[in-house]
């Protein structure tokens, strides 16, 4: 922009027009070299400032890396192609506790994402900026959801293990809260972005407010709710993983457990069990999540 | 067309329906399906209410229990004192972040052209790199972070580790995306010049994918920072640790403190992402809402 203006105030003197372009270079060339040597200083003093507060020790990461692969090698016990099915049948000797986990672990991942997004989703309707009644009502379910989704899903786990105790009730209730912040807000954007002529059109043609909503607003909505929470079922099965390891249930507590006792073999089965669940599930969720996306398509 | 809607007649309905049947609901299957979904979904979630407890005494017990002995300790925030102390240990948990982050991108650049289609002939490296970075991003922060809590021992390094694994799968995946949707024509722009395999490289493929990466690598960093606040409650340094120390310890009004600052943190880092890559890299339009949602 800058260049061809100055194309057209050089005139017809060619030779003007190299200098001032060479001239007008040059000053870019140098604010790009000040722009690149001040972002150069801060991040080498963030860098410093970083070594500094972590007192990182190069020599004790590169004196870790072999005790970490060690640990990890020790995970995979000996299996003989010969002897296979004993050899993997030892590895697998918890087997039956552990799918047990797993199937809990399952199901709370379930739960939670079917609790999460019936609390989560009835809230959005007051975070929707076209749908809440008035400002109050609108900002409290907005600060409710924040909360909800800002802290941490293990940090709400902490808590509800003090009251509830060890086991599946409190990792539901942390991903329950977790995931209800997560939907109400999500949901709440797709409530502020429906298109009002279906409702005009069923309001015209004698519907009263539940035809509006039932055939207006959630055709619409629907599609993306479902997407949504195929996709958050994805999430929550990975969360679900780990809430276990303050003590709120599923296989992350066998995990902790094993990795505490340092039952190498064990540790190394059970996040078999976990990848395996949680690429399986990935996939399952991709398929069911397209097709709902297809519907959306349709739907407007 | 003046037909008036006193004119139409049963009959006309009836041959209407006839030709299109889509026209008046969905088809008998279609809404058996639908139905028995909804119906299976409400089956498998109160049996799961039933398997779990939650229709139980106990559990309205444990609500109340929530109320009184959790929550109403929590109020109001005390250990002012230990301000220092707790931003000093964020100041930690964002330094994991910083290091992590910059650690496994620094490993998965190099990966990352391995990982591409364009720029790697062969198909089984090429197949054998993606799926490896896959296998590192399967596990969660949390998982890797009690392993290398065991391996390396308590403190801010096991978190570090953590972080850079998980990020170098996370990096090759979306560093080789970058480069495979580069433009071909700068590099053969370059090859027509002579240029060699390095020039290709410096002049045309790093200009194109180099603002990208460092888009994708910012946004991981204000991910991480996230992640990293609780990497401490398996003992792996940072805030979480204080945080986790002060819950089993049952100090709820330090505990509320603590997560009242780690919410203010997680905003103010949320926040001056978006300004540093508005300024940065200006593709703030990227950024999808269903991002905002992906909290740990």
């Amino acid at each position: 922009m800058a260049i061809s203006k100055t194309l057209n105030s050089a005139g017809t003197n060619p030779r003007g027009v190299v200098a001032q372009f060479e001239q007008q270079y040059a000053g870019y060339r140098r604010q790009k070299r000040v722009y690149a040597a001040l972002f150069g200083t801060v991040f080498v003093l963030c860098l410093i400032a970083a070594l500094v507060t972590t007192q990182f020790n190069l020599w004790k990461l590169i004196a870790g890396i072999p005790r970490a692969t060690e640990f990890l090698s020790k995970m995979l016990p000996p299996i003989h192609l010969d002897s296979f099915a004993k050899d993997f049948g030892e590895w697998y000797w918890g087997a039956a506790e552990w799918f047990d986990s797993l199937l809990n672990t399952l199901l709370m991942a379930y739960l939670a994402t079917v609790l999460g997004t019936i609390i989560g989703g009835t809230i959005s309707f007051f975070a929707a900026r076209n749908l809440a009644q008035n400002y109050l009502v609108y900002w409290v379910a907005r600060r409710v959801l924040e909360i909800a989704r800002t802290v941490p899903d293990i940090v709400w786990a902490l808590l509800f293990v003090l009251a509830f105790g060890i086991g599946e009730v409190a990792g539901i209730l942390a991903i329950t809260t977790h995931t209800l912040g997560a939907q109400g807000k999500l949901f709440a954007e797709v409530n502020e972005n429906i298109n009002p002529l279906p409702i005009d059109g069923i309001r015209s043609a004698g519907g009263n407010w539940f035809h509006e909503m039932r055939f207006g607003v959630l055709p619409q909505v629907l599609p993306n709710y479902l997407s949504y929470t195929f996709w958050r079922i994805e999430l929550n099965v990975r969360s679900a993983t780990i809430v276990g390891f303050v003590g709120a249930g599923g296989i992350g507590l066998d995990l902790f457990t094993a990795v505490q006792m340092l039952y190498f073999a064990d540790v190394g089965a059970i996040l078999l069990i976990i990848v395996a669940t949680v690429m399986v599930i990935d996939m399952l969720s991709e398929k069911f999540r397209h097709s709902a996306i297809g519907k959306a398509s349709f739907a407007h | 067309m003046s037909a008036r809607l006193a004119d139409i007649t049963e009959v006309d309905i009836a041959a209407e329906r006839e030709r299109n049947p889509g026209a008046f609901g969905a088809p008998l299957r279609q809404r058996l399906n639908a139905w028995m979904a909804w119906g299976g979904t409400t089956a498998l979630t109160i049996y799961c209410l039933y398997r779990f407890g939650l229709l139980s005494g106990n559990f309205l017990h444990g609500v109340s229990k929530f109320g009184e002995t959790v929550v109403a300790q929590m109020f109001p925030p005390a250990g002012y004192g230990d301000i220092p102390l707790f931003l000093k240990a964020m100041g930690e948990t964002v330094a994991m972040a910083f290091l992590g982050t910059l650690l496994g991108a620094f490993v998965a650049f190099p990966f990352s052209f391995l990982a591409s289609k364009n720029m790697t002939r062969s198909r089984p490296i090429q197949f054998a790199t993606r799926r490896g970075a896959d296998l590192l991003r399967a596990f969660d922060y949390l998982i890797w972070a009690l392993i290398f809590v065991r391996a390396v021992g308590l403190g801010p390094l096991a978190g570090i580790m953590a972080i850079a694994i998980v990020e170098t799968g996370t990096f090759i995946k979306l560093y080789s995306e970058a480069i495979e949707n580069l433009d071909r024509k700068q590099i053969d722009g370059v090859t027509s010049l002579g240029g060699n395999w390095l020039h290709k490289i410096w002049f045309g493929v790093l200009p194109q994918v180099l603002p990208m990466m460092l888009s994708n690598t910012l946004y991981m960093f204000e991910h991480n920072t996230r992640s990293a606040t609780i990497l401490g409650i398996v003992g792996a340094g940072g805030i979480g640790f204080l945080l986790g120390d002060r819950l089993r310890a049952y100090e709820l009004r330090e505990a509320c403190l603590i997560i009242i600052l780690v919410v203010l943190t997680v905003y103010a880092i949320d926040y001056l992402s978006k300004f540093l890559r508005e300024q940065l890299i200006g593709d703030h339009k990227r950024r999808e809402p269903i991002d905002d949602a992906v909290q740990i």
